[in-house]
């Protein structure tokens, strides 16, 4: 299992690559990855840039256990959380959620929740760059 | 009992600080140490935690814990 806070920008694709190379070969039969990437729009304002905040110590163990918690409840092989924070730019990444499982139901289902419950549980704030000033992102959207 | 009480995001902003160190009589609650933090502002659309983990607004306090005070979250 792999969780991790990044204050630095990173590519979703060599970090899951990398860590898919490293499970046992034959192990696991589905993948199911999810990347969240910063727009450069929200609603209807153009957004430069986004500073990401989060709690130190308290989200950390949210992502640990709802990693943890998919992992058993799903009978996962393996599963991977990277979430960004700092400043980012429009086009990057800001969180990966990977699950790996002998089929594809789990890996899918667990991927879906393991995100949906990152959304709604893990203390993250963001603030929005605009061209006229900034803002904080008062909530998620619904899906 | 001493505790220290965290802001976050938007409300650390609007608190002017991100933290307070406080004195108070044992079994207070969140709701009462917001009061006492914010001069009666009212905790609509605010969350709590005790220790980092999110707690009730009737939860109570013990001497050395580490509350904190921020908006919805929005991760992600």
């Amino acid at each position: 299992m792999k969780v991790e806070i990044r204050p630095e920008a990173y590519d979703p694709w060599v970090e899951i690559g990398a860590y898919q190379a490293a499970l046992p070969a034959g192990s696991y039969g589905a993948s199911a990855v999810f990347v969240g990437t910063m727009r450069d729009f929200n609603e209807g304002d153009d957004v430069e840039s986004m500073l990401l905040e989060h709690y130190p110590g308290m989200t950390e163990q949210q992502l640990e256990e709802l990693a943890q918690n998919s992992l058993k409840y799903h009978g996962l092989i393996d599963v991977m959380v990277l979430h960004r924070v700092g400043e980012v730019r429009p086009n990057d990444p800001i969180v990966v959620v990977a699950a790996w499982s002998a089929h594809r139901k789990a890996a899918f289902d667990a991927c879906r929740e393991m995100m949906e419950n990152l959304k709604s549980v893990a203390t993250f704030w963001k603030k929005e760059q605009l061209k006229e000033g900034v803002r904080w992102v008062e909530k998620n959207t619904a899906g | 009992m001493r505790i220290s009480v965290m802001y976050f995001a938007s409300l650390r902003e609007q608190m002017g600080r991100d933290s307070d160190q406080l004195d108070l009589e044992e079994g207070v609650t969140m709701a009462e140490i917001w009061q006492k933090v914010s001069d009666q502002c009212p905790q609509e659309n605010l969350l709590c935690s005790r220790n980092k983990e999110y707690a009730q607004w009737d939860d109570t306090a013990v001497d050395g814990d580490e509350i904190a005070f921020f908006p919805p979250v929005t991760g992600g």
